[in-house]
């Protein structure tokens, strides 16, 4: 079973959102860090770029693949995760902390984005 | 577990990179039982073998093994290949998978323009054998420990072979066939047994090499510690588009054996050198590891103006788990084939810097 941490948002793209009064921080979830398996490489977003729900915007590449990560939230790029770039394994590590990909300044998050149940049923863990 | 050619296997167990160190550092347990055995016997299996396959087979004696590549009539590449004399008038095959059903149709095509059918026995034993790679510096304890008793070819013990020797074993009642050869560049051995038994000797090697560390490993390791030796795979660096001269394994073709299926065309190529290249490729920045289809670009040399120019394309990539860089084999012109020169790889429409370099791109330590 992954960890699904009960005060964020998801989507069914694996991406998490925390919102923080009007910023949000976004990241991908334990499942999809397990069945990335070994992160090598994280390609982020320019900060400063306007983003709307379900653009892609960032490129996870681990041995097995490379994976479009898309924007849980409409929003402008705040900062990015500087960490991700000596360290990409972060995301394996603590998905939900240390491994944070970036801050948008929030719009509207996208309204498909379920909660930790909802999450938990649509990768067959509830 | 993905499908692959039809067989169920597991991409990780633990995980790639850490089954990938595991091999570099103690040993690993890869099943291979997806990979085809063909066996060929008869008087003139020897000679049948030496005429469809690149590399000599009369230099082989008893218990040994050499690789080999089946070619098409233009020097194409049908398969890369292991052979292994079992004895005088006795020959095994391991052959790709994904290519085990070609290869069938290609022999018996090719043994009935032979014309000794009479004298060449061909049969695919691939349903009624498995086999396991155990690979990595602890693998000779791990199986001397798991496979006993003394061998029924030529040597006493497994810890006897010698890279690139084959013995037959006996594990209860049935014949087990150890080899000293694998696909990772370590040291290590490679068992093909009955398919009723390959079960016993996995979990043998698996009991025996516990306290060495061994772990059982996936596809995506097998494949990070074969593209780190430069090692080629089919439907990558070879194809039957691609000859072997092409893919640099020059070394496997020997021309000077006399006519074989491709001979000409190669003798050919040779000549004239062929005009694309297989080429291992470092990137010199921080960059998001290459993939296969990625294009590869290249200043032009010839007239100096400095143009970029698309050169080839990215056959196999990834990041080195060894080296902590993106590395890969690419197939490009001839003229950007040089060591150290410098290319270009394109990454998602960016440019990243790479640079020739030689194979292997990690050498395993003793």
């Amino acid at each position: 079973m992954s960890r699904i941490p009960e005060n964020l948002k998801y989507a069914t793209s694996h991406e998490w959102l925390s919102v923080e009064a009007e910023a949000g921080t976004v990241g991908i979830t334990d499942h999809a860090q397990a069945e990335l398996t070994d992160i090598v490489f994280v390609e982020l977003p320019e900060v400063g770029r306007q983003l709307v729900a379900g653009d892609n915007c960032a490129v996870v590449e681990s041995v097995k693949s490379a994976s479009e990560i898309y924007c849980p939230a409409d929003g402008e790029v705040l900062e990015v995760n500087p960490a991700l770039t000596d360290n990409p394994g972060l995301v394996n590590d603590d998905p939900y902390g240390d491994g944070w990909f970036f801050k948008i300044k929030i719009g509207a998050p996208s309204e498909s984005l379920l909660d930790a149940a909802g999450y938990a049923s649509e990768i067959g863990e509830s | 577990m993905v499908d692959f050619e039809h067989w169920e296997m597991p991409v990780k167990y633990s995980g790639i990179v850490e089954e990938h160190h595991t091999v570099r550092k103690a040993a690993g347990l890869f099943d291979i039982s997806h990979m085809g055995e063909i066996w060929i016997n008869g008087l003139r299996a020897a000679d049948f073998l030496n005429w469809v396959l690149t590399n000599d087979v009369s230099a082989l004696e008893t218990g040994q093994a050499q690789y080999s590549l089946m070619c098409n009539e233009v020097g194409g590449v049908l398969d890369d290949l292991y052979v292994y004399r079992i004895g005088a008038e006795t020959f095994l095959l391991m052959v790709n998978a994904s290519r085990t059903g070609r290869d069938m149709l290609w022999l018996e095509e090719k043994l009935e323009e032979f014309g000794q059918s009479n004298r060449v026995v061909l049969k695919n034993v691939s349903q009624d054998y498995g086999a396991v790679a155990l690979q990595g510096r602890a693998s000779e304890k791990i199986l001397s420990d798991a496979i006993g008793g003394n061998g029924l070819i030529k040597v006493d013990r497994p810890s006897d072979l010698q890279k690139n020797e084959i013995e037959a074993f006996a594990l209860g009642d049935r014949d087990v066939y150890v080899a000293r050869t694998g696909y990772t560049g370590e040291d290590g051995f490679e068992v093909i047994a009955p398919a009723e038994c390959i079960g016993d000797v996995w979990n043998r090697l698996l009991t025996a090499g516990e306290s060495e560390g061994l772990k059982p490993c996936g596809l995506g390791a097998r494949d990070t510690l074969r593209l780190e030796m430069g090692y080629p795979l089919y439907g990558h660096e070879l194809s039957e588009q691609i000859t072997p001269l092409e893919a640099g394994l020059g070394y496997f073709v020997k021309l000077g054996k006399g006519e074989f299926v491709g001979s000409v065309e190669l003798a050919n190529q040779k000549e004239k050198k062929p005009n694309r290249k297989c080429v291992a490729f470092r990137l010199t920045d921080k960059a998001p590891p290459p993939r296969a289809e990625y294009t590869i670009w290249g200043r032009d040399t010839v007239w100096k103006t400095g143009d970029l120019n698309m050169i080839g394309k990215v056959t196999s990539g990834n990041q080195s788990p060894s080296l902590g860089i993106g590395i890969g084999l690419a197939l490009v012109q001839s003229s950007f084939a040089g060591m150290g020169t410098k290319l270009e790889v394109n990454i998602r429409n960016r440019n990243v810097p790479a640079e020739v370099v030689k194979k292997p791109f990690y050498k395993p330590k003793d």
